[in-house]
């Protein structure tokens, strides 16, 4: 008898498990589908994503079109792998229509890839910035409203050059295709104007010890150009302190976001000062970047100023909800309606006007920043410039931006 | 504790060099090489293979340094498996909390030195309750204490990431164990003629000293003591010991609490030097795993010895051929598994 109890017992658990997926008919709500890294060593990126992609469905009071907008959540730990695995789940299992992700660069790239066998789907990007995600080889039915990681560099090369007066300068980065993007898009303006980058090196993402990485880079370099995220930037910070280091530093996006300037300890002194350029600038004072600020920090656990993550989760998020709503929230039609509407859609986002390419990548303003140290003590990015409509091929024509190769660890160089 | 302290019989054969002598000529050449290595100016040659001496000079010190480290996960988990034939598979779990433990205590009073000793102390305690509380319940049954100790690090990992969230935490180091020294070795000569010095962070050395002072306290303690001769009785036969009147279950406790103790004071020293985070978890404790199948199941000094090569092929990977250099690691695990599947100072059984 008493296994016969636990037969039902399990029969009921999993009738439970199941029936949401059966009710996924129900014609007054929307599926979209959330994938962000909750887990693994970008944990505190992926959670600040989720406040990104929340802000905007409160700001439409979680409804689009007359229909209720249900959010299911994907949690993948930046592989690529993981990333699949989490679409798919949330794809094939929960049946969602409109996707937003990844956050991470290779899981971007893998993610296109599954987009292209599930063409009924409508993908838009989170906050991944691979170069490749969008330029070559480009799935039909997934959109980037954020910009790429080279064209975040933009004006940050020439600034290192001209203003600070950097001739040679060292790179450190992690080992995969969104540092390499970075690195190609800083690099690509400072090689250009006359600089020379000596030495560079890749190390494993998750990598803790960084200490032998900081001897290895030549002590005749004028900066040091750090493209490392997360956990990985705080290590490196921290053991460049330790070390002594005196090179000025310059920033990678992801290195001088909120993710990093709000961790504790001494990273702070060797911090303030470093420039970098991204999609977004703590200090910017225009209205709808103030407003934005407003609405992100009623999230709970909300940093000072949105990271970019939060940032180009809430842009595609938005993009999203505009083109459900145009098309009165109606994707029956495998998504067509909706995907050419969002081809064609241009809309003004706290930073500025968005509009896409013709491989479904954003044209957006660039903000290039300096950390400062805020009256209350905490660190800020202010605004020194912005570049405006930045492309995905940087200014350059197209064919010639191709002749360029794609980027890797060896691509571009200027020893 | 060495390998030149063995018996070998081939010591006293007539004519030429005896294989002794031989060793101790190799390991004198040894010796002279990593000191010239360390103290000469390099030539410029040298300097084009190795990127510069200050990298390479670094990077064997970052090794020994993380080798101190790895030590300290490792001898715990060597010993709780030598003497229980236990695979604690949540050794890991507790080096996390350890860190995390430490930073709390730490960043609360101001004072590091409490946060280390309270790392220690409550991860002890928690090793004495995990033992009595959980494993003593499954003895003699080890396929199912490995299973049961998975389980355990997942929940704990799920639990610490409720408490402290995914955040990257830095356990501040006190004003006397922080900055540069600088070391008298010579990196380079400027053509002024002034010589330029390797500065190395001054925290780094005392975790190896630490380590250093806590192995050789091991080693005391197992070999010098009533306790440690009843472990290392233990490690041999278990049921001979328990036989001869031995309280065993009070000699496993001692040893869950320093074994565990020890990966919690590990967490707190190491969080220090590098960061406390998510994942960490499984970082340490694939390495005590790496280092004690190299080293040698049960054998402290095996721990010592794995962790050493392991410490170095970590950091000498990540500066000469980043992107392959965790294939060193295995490499090593492979060629220890082909040659000595024992383990470098394991008996084999």
């Amino acid at each position: 008898m008493r296994m016969h109890r636990r037969t039902l017992l399990a029969l009921a658990l999993a009738s439970g498990l199941t029936a949401p997926s059966l009710a996924l008919a129900a014609d007054d709500t929307i599926k979209i589908g959330l994938l962000a890294t909750f887990e693994g060593p970008f944990t505190v990126l992926g959670e600040d994503s989720e406040r990104g992609a929340m802000t905007a469905v409160e700001e439409v009071a979680g409804t689009v079109a007359g229909k209720k907008i249900e959010i299911v959540k994907g949690s993948s730990d930046a592989s690529p792998d993981s990333a699949v695995r989490a679409a798919r789940k949330l794809v094939e299992q929960d049946g969602v229509k409109v996707l937003i992700g990844p956050l991470s660069g290779d899981e971007g790239l893998a993610v296109k890839d599954y987009a292209k066998t599930q063409p009924t789907v409508t993908f838009l990007n989170g906050a991944s910035a691979a170069q490749d995600t969008t330029f070559r080889d480009p799935a039909p039915n997934f959109f980037r409203f954020g910009t790429d990681g080279a064209q975040w560099m933009a004006g940050l090369g020439t600034y290192a050059f001209k203003d600070k007066g950097y001739k040679t300068v060292a790179t450190v980065a992690e080992d995969y295709s969104f540092p390499y993007t970075q690195v190609f898009g800083f690099m690509a303006e400072f090689c250009k104007a006359g600089g020379h980058v000596p030495s560079k090196s890749w190390v494993p993402i998750g990598n803790k010890d960084f200490s032998s990485v900081i001897a290895a880079i030549p002590d005749s370099v004028d900066a040091i150009y750090v493209a490392l995220g997360g956990a990985d930037a705080v290590n490196f910070l921290t053991q460049y302190q330790q070390s002594g280091g005196a090179a000025p530093l310059i920033g990678g996006s992801i290195t001088v976001d909120q993710t990093v300037l709000t961790a504790k300890g001494k990273l702070r002194d060797v911090l303030v000062g470093t420039p970098s350029a991204g999609p977004t600038a703590d200090t910017n004072d225009t209205p709808s970047w103030t407003k934005f600020v407003e609405a992100y920090k009623k999230q709970p656990g909300a940093f000072p100023s949105p990271s970019l993550f939060a940032h180009a989760y809430y842009i595609n998020m938005k993009a999203a909800l505009l083109g459900l709503d145009k098309v009165g929230g109606d994707v029956s039609d495998g998504g067509a309606k909706l995907r050419e509407t969002l081809s064609s859609l241009s809309f003004e986002t706290p930073t500025g006007k968005v509009s896409l390419d013709k491989n479904r990548n954003a044209i957006a303003d660039i903000f290039l920043t300096e950390v400062t140290e805020n009256a209350d003590g905490t660190l800020l990015n202010k605004l020194i410039k912005v570049v405006p409509q930045v492309n995905q091929t940087l200014g350059i024509a197209e064919a010639d931006f191709t002749a360029l190769g794609a980027v890797s660890r060896d691509n571009p160089s200027c020893p | 504790m060495s390998i030149l302290d063995r018996p070998s019989s081939s010591g006293i054969s007539g004519g030429g060099v005896s294989r002794r002598q031989a060793w101790g000529l190799f390991w004198l050449l040894v010796a002279a090489l990593v000191a010239w290595l360390v103290f000469a100016v390099w030539p410029d040659w040298l300097n084009a293979i190795l990127i510069s001496k200050k990298a390479f000079v670094s990077a064997v010190l970052n090794g020994v340094t993380l080798a101190g480290l790895y030590f300290l996960v490792a001898s715990g988990f060597t010993l709780i498996f030598g003497l229980m034939r236990n695979v604690n598979l949540a050794h890991g779990s507790l080096y996390l909390l350890g860190a995390y433990i430490g930073y709390e205590v730490a960043n609360r009073t101001g004072y590091w030195l409490l946060g280390v000793a309270a790392g220690f102390i409550v991860l002890a305690a928690i090793g004495v309750v995990m033992q009595v509380v959980v494993f003593r319940r499954l003895e003699g049954d080890d396929l199912r204490q490995t299973l049961v100790s998975i389980g355990i690090s997942i929940v704990a990992a799920d639990l610490m990431l409720a408490v402290w969230a995914g955040g990257t935490y830095q356990i501040a180091v006190p004003e006397w164990l922080d900055g540069a020294v600088t070391l008298p070795v010579i990196t380079a000569v400027r053509s002024n003629g002034a010589s330029v010095f390797l500065t190395y962070p001054f925290y780094r050395i005392a975790v190896l000293a630490a380590a250093i002072v806590i192995g050789i306290g091991l080693w005391l303690m197992l070999n010098k003591t009533r306790v440690g001769m009843m472990i290392r009785a233990g490690v041999d036969d278990r049921a001979m010991l328990s036989a001869s009147g031995v309280n065993v279950h009070a000699v496993f406790a001692i040893v869950f609490a320093v074994g565990a103790g020890l990966a919690g004071f590990a967490g707190v020293v190491g969080g220090s030097a590098l960061s406390v985070a998510p994942g960490e978890d499984i970082r340490y404790l694939l390495a005590s795993l790496v280092v004690v199948i190299v080293g040698g199941m049960g054998s402290i000094s095996g721990a010592a010895i794995g962790a050493l090569l392991i410490g170095l092929a970590e950091q000498l990977g990540l500066v000469y051929f980043p992107t392959y250099g965790v294939v060193l690691t295995f490499i090593i695990m492979v060629v220890t598994l082909a040659i000595r599947p024992q383990g470098i100072m394991g008996k084999s059984r």
